[in-house]
């Protein structure tokens, strides 16, 4: 395919949207009931970020690096993968952003601490969408319950929600941001082309934590 | 029946062209898509391959998209309910590729569940950009598809043509494969594609045509014709936006002329109707419309006239 000019976003799309959603049920089907477990401790993750400490970023980078393994293979390794060939690429990438928020948490480089009230609006604002918006347009959307992806257990909320204890952090690496990023853009055109109407979610929490990391690009490291 | 590769005559006052005339009445009353299927008295619509005589339904079944459905094993049984009524109503060619996911897996179980039908053709694709890995990826998917060889192989896109088409020329000499290919799709490379065509003995190609995407009109489907090519079409209904765009709209009254119920079917007997095409494989996962697609492949065919005016009509109401 030396002509990728003439390829348009939906030439890559091969499923159907109901082939996918269907994929997510029997998904949160094979892992219930972590959905109880993942969103508890996303909350408790967003209490600790808010409230700081010294332990809090390195507990939240291990956290993190979890959410971001397990989904790697066992959404996008085990499941998507048998829908779509390039999962097992995402696969990858997940991995290796768990890698890089393991290193962040031992290197001690993501600190939780003061921040301007601008920066704790925004980053408690992607978070929620993480854990609260997403699968309330989901089920506004008229999915039924079982086909809610739940962060920490699915990429997209897992991403987006990660992006929001960035934007918590008093210093951050900015070598943690491009993964997530990558993944709410890619997410979002894949959502975009099977005709989901909450497509724009990821790409705007992800352009969302672009811009507020950028206006306070000194906190980035 | 099988149609020689020019435009099809009016059908003879035959007790045929009768079942044909009873046909296109059941279609033109409304009467439930199922039952008018499996009332169907009359085989589809052949047409013969140029380079072998042997005889290919106008309609096949496509699988990109639709077949591609995982380990999920309620829509699996929808596919395999799909190639069941695809055998039942005449159907033979079933399509796919390596890049269509699970695509082939899925057909594989399927044709084991029906008994693998003795009239299945087979078309896989290779796609793979190293022409060294070509054998063992048409390896694997001859164990996905669970069949001894297939029956066409096409390279999938012209990715590494001059790779893989010595391969499978040399499969087909060997006895390994009955027919070679090459295939593009939404108007890609044509140029290239015409080259290929020229200077390689080819059984098959596979490109992109419909009422509204035209192009293959001008070069490849003449020459097709002139090269003794057979043509396999995909994007009938432009992945569904044209079907969807023409839903708002009733079907005019020539229509029912060639015994259409649906502009699924006018669609698809604008592409069949053309002499240089061997069939259409348009993709679904809908009983119903599998049915209904089969269902285009019988009764008259639209003469030049109308397929003129199918393509203008079309034009103006899908905009």
């Amino acid at each position: 395919m030396t002509e990728w000019w003439t390829y348009r976003p939906s030439d890559f799309l091969l499923f159907a949207p109901r082939t996918y959603y269907r994929l997510v049920e029997l998904y949160n089907t094979d892992v219930w009931p972590a959905q109880l477990a993942a969103v508890a401790i996303a909350l408790l993750l967003l209490l600790l970020a808010w409230r700081g400490g010294e332990q809090a970023g390195r507990a939240a980078a291990a956290v993190l690096a979890t959410a971001w393994t397990f989904v790697a293979w066992r959404f996008h390794w085990l499941h998507y993968a048998t829908i779509n060939w390039a999962a097992a690429y995402f696969a990858g990438a997940f991995a290796a952003q768990a890698l890089l928020l393991a290193g962040a948490g031992a290197a001690s480089a993501l600190r939780f601490g003061p921040i301007t009230p601008g920066l704790r609006i925004a980053g408690v604002a992607v978070a929620m969408v993480a854990l609260a918006l997403q699968p309330a347009l989901a089920l506004g959307l008229g999915r039924p319950w079982a086909q809610v992806e739940v962060v920490g257990l699915a990429p997209d909320p897992t991403a987006v929600f990660t992006l929001g204890l960035l934007l918590l952090a008093r210093q951050a690496p900015w070598w943690l941001f491009p993964i997530p990023v990558f993944w709410c853009l890619t997410s979002g055109m894949t959502l975009w082309t099977m005709g989901a109407a909450d497509a724009f979610v990821p790409p705007l929490a992800a352009v969302t934590t672009i811009v507020a990391a950028f206006a306070t690009r000194s906190r980035v490291r | 029946m099988t149609l020689p590769p020019i435009p099809a005559p009016p059908p003879p006052p035959s007790r045929r062209a009768a079942l044909h005339a009873l046909v296109a009445g059941a279609l033109a009353l409304g009467l439930p898509l199922r039952s008018r299927a499996q009332a169907l008295p009359v085989a589809p619509l052949t047409r013969p391959l140029p380079s072998s005589g042997e005889a290919l339904p106008l309609v096949g079944l496509g699988s990109w998209i639709t077949f591609n459905v995982g380990r999920d094993q309620a829509l699996r049984e929808q596919c395999f309910a799909v190639m069941r009524a695809f055998f039942e109503s005449g159907g033979r060619l079933i399509d796919s590729s390596p890049m269509y996911g699970s695509s082939q897996e899925v057909i594989g179980e399927g044709l084991d569940r029906l008994g693998h039908p003795r009239s299945l053709f087979a078309a896989d694709k290779v796609w793979i950009g190293a022409g060294a890995r070509g054998p063992e990826q048409i390896e694997a998917s001859r164990q996905f598809w669970r069949v001894p060889r297939f029956d066409l192989l096409q390279v999938h896109n012209l990715l590494a043509w001059q790779e893989h088409l010595p391969t499978l020329m040399a499969m087909k000499a060997d006895g390994r494969l009955r027919y070679v290919g090459i295939t593009t799709s939404e108007g890609r490379r044509h140029r290239e594609f015409e080259q290929v065509m020229r200077s390689h003995p080819l059984d098959f190609v596979q490109l992109t045509y419909n009422a509204v995407d035209r192009e293959a009109e001008q070069r490849l489907l003449p020459l097709a014709r002139e090269r003794r090519i057979a043509v396999i079409v995909n994007r009938p209904f432009r992945r569904g936006d044209l079907t969807r765009a023409l839903a708002r709209h009733p079907l005019p009254g020539w229509a029912a002329e060639i015994g259409c119920v649906s502009w699924a079917q006018v669609l698809l007997k604008f592409i069949v109707a053309h002499p240089a095409v061997t069939c259409a494989i348009p993709a679904t996962s809908n009983l119903s419309h599998v049915r209904e697609n089969l269902a285009a492949a019988r009764g008259p065919l639209p003469d030049e006239a109308l397929r003129r005016r199918i393509a203008s009509d079309v034009e103006k109401l899908a905009r």
